[in-house]
């Protein structure tokens, strides 16, 4: 009922605001003094708060990165955690200036929610969640199991073509937050979890024995997971699509946080170019001329963050994969900062 | 009394400025005429803004969705439903899922509820204690951790699939559920159904003859041998002349779970069990507050007659309780359907979840479908209680009669 609540009063703020935030939504930021970024309520590697109340993760990343470039400063973030169901209509109604939380990039989203999407922060891909006991070894031999699954998400249907295209039968159990639905799932309600892959390995983790689960190997649909901006403001939309990009061509340009002070005063023409020694790339984003050292002296280079929150520096360990660069094998790339 | 004889000069004025509050004289008029309008204005203000709002945004908007393919699975539907149905079919499978709680969850929690009530004044102490301990600790507690209470317990007791509980030969009991056999209809069917309806007429015939003789002549007949005749003869006569009207498709277990049979689902156990015991706790305080407005020598009448306490409760008492019952049970009635839209956190597929969840997620268009859930919810409310008036309007000619 809560959530249904913040709909219905998102809902009547979107009625009743003369009209909420469309353009400049850079200049509401500074003159707010903070950017209010919307985030997942909780999932480790994405978007979670430590005990002290701060918030990490990929997803957290592109908000500091944010705040570093607008304000120098990455505390100047309200983080509002958002259910599936809520977010877009708290993007809708100006309640946030960015959405960040590993949301897919479809066609209907992009253009029915009045949002844009401004990149990919992770190639995700739905898959499967099952109990090793079950000897289990692929998602075909699930035939009329019983699927747990977080609903508001592009999954139930993903899960209902794939079923349907392998022609197996199957009972599907939606609950509203991940951490019901894993409940349900541990309880044996159902035999399988189903959510995109990354955030498996992030549920698996919360589970009491982690080992004794394990994700199966099929990966049924694409999920490009990216941060949204509203409709009608296409410098804010600049800004929120470069700031990733920044982060992906500091990793190509071999930018780390440790590093980046040395390598600003670099004299290679494609590093004083980003760094703003060379020209105003900055300045005509709407930013300052120190953009780029901002954001990777305050959140690292792309591939820095990947391992810090999911990948090989974190618990989850989840391989780069398709998320690694388009020249190590991946299929990440930015357009060049010039 | 004779009131009605005077009859006042305006009749019209009158009555208008009574339904408009009564404050005198046309100023009074004129300052409601005014406040509504300008609340149609707001009300006009905050449509024409929304849709300004929607379209420079460019948010879809409109109920052309509903048309649209759904692509999702539910998980209980009563009406045939796949995924390659549309949101129209989605809303209804949902509708329908709230209506089947709500009106079980009423039926059980009536009867639950005066059963505690009777029990908390029962004469017998340790009955009137358990009963009141129940209301007192069931009505206290948030419904939200009564259900996940519930769900989570029932699933917790029950083994899995392959370890199931079978208490009679094709009945299962386990985490997925209770699965008994599904009935297929045969040939004699008709005939055994026929045969079932003639005995409840016969019998029915039957017993208005017996009271008949009983009010005009005295005479007590027992009938009770011939109905029990009718109903077991009869259907009996049938399934020998036109064979079984049933068999029955048996479940199995089938890899991971039950193939064939039919299944009752323990998201609607659960939620069925919380809001019938929930509920029921307010009922039952509704009846009792009832019952003991029921002026005391009304049992003691009956009692001095001879009667039973029950027949006196049942005759007597609750007749005259029903009056001050009904319109708080309504109450009850409405809360109960409007709780059973909490359903979501425990994965039942109620409207709320498949409709204002899912769907809303994946068509984006908020406004229209909180819109529909609302008016929805409005609409069963008002029905209900319509369907309450109705029979408390009966009743109370009933009892004047």
């Amino acid at each position: 009922m809560k959530c249904v609540s913040l709909v219905v009063s998102l809902a009547f703020a979107a009625g009743l605001s003369a009209q909420p935030a469309v353009a400049q939504t850079l200049k509401v930021i500074k003159e707010r003094g903070q950017l209010s970024c919307g985030v997942s309520q909780g999932l480790p590697g994405f978007s979670t708060p430590d005990d002290k109340g701060n918030w990490t993760g990929l997803d957290v990343d592109i908000c500091r990165a944010l705040a570093a470039a607008i304000f120098d400063d990455t505390s100047k973030i309200k983080f509002v955690p958002l259910s599936a169901k809520d977010r877009f209509t708290a993007l809708q109604s100006g309640e946030i200036d960015v959405l960040s939380r590993n949301t897919t990039w479809t066609l209907s989203r992009d253009t029915s929610l009045g949002a844009n999407f401004t990149g990919v922060t992770y190639y995700d891909g739905q898959g499967f969640l099952v109990k090793k006991s079950l000897n289990v070894n692929s998602a075909l031999e699930l035939s009329n199991a019983s699927v747990c699954v977080q609903t508001g998400t592009t999954t139930e249907q993903n899960l209902a073509d794939y079923f349907k295209g392998n022609k197996m039968k199957y009972e599907v159990i939606a609950f509203t937050t991940a951490d019901e639905t894993v409940k349900a799932y541990e309880s044996g309600r159902c035999d399988v979890f189903t959510s995109d892959v990354s955030q498996l390995y992030a549920e698996r983790l919360k589970l009491a024995n982690p080992s004794d689960h394990v994700v199966l190997p099929e990966v049924v649909s694409k999920e490009p997971l990216g941060p949204m901006v509203r409709h009608g403001d296409d410098q804010w939309f600049d800004i929120v699509k470069w700031v990733l990009f920044a982060m992906i061509n500091a990793e190509e340009l071999g930018v780390t946080q440790k590093n980046v002070d040395e390598m600003a005063k670099s004299d290679k023409p494609d590093l004083k170019r980003a760094f703003g020694t060379d020209g105003n790339l900055g300045e005509q984003l709407g930013l300052t001329k120190d953009w780029f050292y901002r954001i990777i002296k305050a959140v690292g280079n792309y591939g820095e963050s990947f391992d810090r929150n999911v990948g090989a520096g974190s618990k989850l360990q989840i391989a780069r994969g398709l998320n690694q660069l388009w020249n190590k094998g991946g299929i990440q790339y930015a357009p060049p900062i010039r | 009394m004779s009131v009605g004889t005077r009859s006042p000069p305006l009749q019209l004025e009158l009555r208008l400025k009574r339904a408009l509050g009564g404050r005198a004289g046309w100023s009074g008029l004129a300052a409601q005429i005014v406040f509504v309008i300008v609340l149609a204005w707001i009300a006009y203000e905050i449509v024409v803004n929304a849709r300004t709002n929607l379209e420079t945004q460019h948010i879809a908007a409109g109920f052309g969705f509903l048309k649209n393919t759904a692509g999702f699975d539910v998980s209980q539907n009563l009406i045939p439903y796949s995924g390659s149905d549309t949101y129209t079919r989605v809303f209804l499978v949902g509708l329908l899922n709230t209506i089947l709680v709500s009106v079980i969850g009423i039926f059980f929690a009536t009867v639950l509820g005066f059963i505690v009530a009777l029990g908390r004044l029962s004469p017998n102490w340790l009955v009137a204690r358990v009963a009141g301990a129940y209301v007192e600790i069931v009505r206290n507690l948030p419904l939200l951790f009564q259900m996940l209470f519930w769900y989570l317990a029932v699933l917790a007791v029950l083994p899995a699939p392959r370890q199931s509980l079978s208490p009679v030969s094709g009945v299962f009991l386990n985490n997925r559920g209770v699965i008994v056999p599904t009935p297929v209809p045969q040939p004699g069917l008709d005939f055994f159904a026929l045969a079932i309806l003639i005995a409840i007429i016969a019998s029915l015939i039957l017993h208005r003859y017996a009271r008949h003789e009983l009010y005009r002549k005295g005479r007590s007949i027992r009938i009770w041998p011939f109905v029990l005749g009718l109903f077991v003869g009869l259907p009996l006569l049938t399934v020998i002349l036109f064979g079984v009207p049933l068999s029955f498709e048996w479940p199995v277990l089938k890899g991971f779970n039950f193939v064939g049979g039919s299944r009752m689902i323990p998201e609607f156990v659960a939620l069925t069990l919380s809001l019938t015991i929930y509920t029921a706790a307010f009922i039952a305080e509704i009846v009792r507050a009832g019952i003991m407005a029921v002026h005391k020598g009304q049992m003691e009448a009956g009692l001095s007659l001879g009667l039973s306490r029950g027949t006196v409760l049942r005759l007597i008492v609750v007749p005259q309780a029903l009056r001050v019952i009904l319109p708080p049970l309504t109450n009850q009635y409405l809360n109960l359907t409007k709780n059973s839209s909490l359903a979501v956190a425990i994965g039942y597929p109620d409207l709320v979840s498949v409709f204002a969840g899912t769907t809303l997620s994946q068509t984006g268009q908020a406004i229209e479908i909180i819109a529909i859930t609302m008016g929805v919810y409005l609409l069963l409310s008002l029905v209900t209680s319509a369907i309450m008036s109705f029979y408390g309007w009966r009743l109370s000619r009933s009892t004047a009669q």
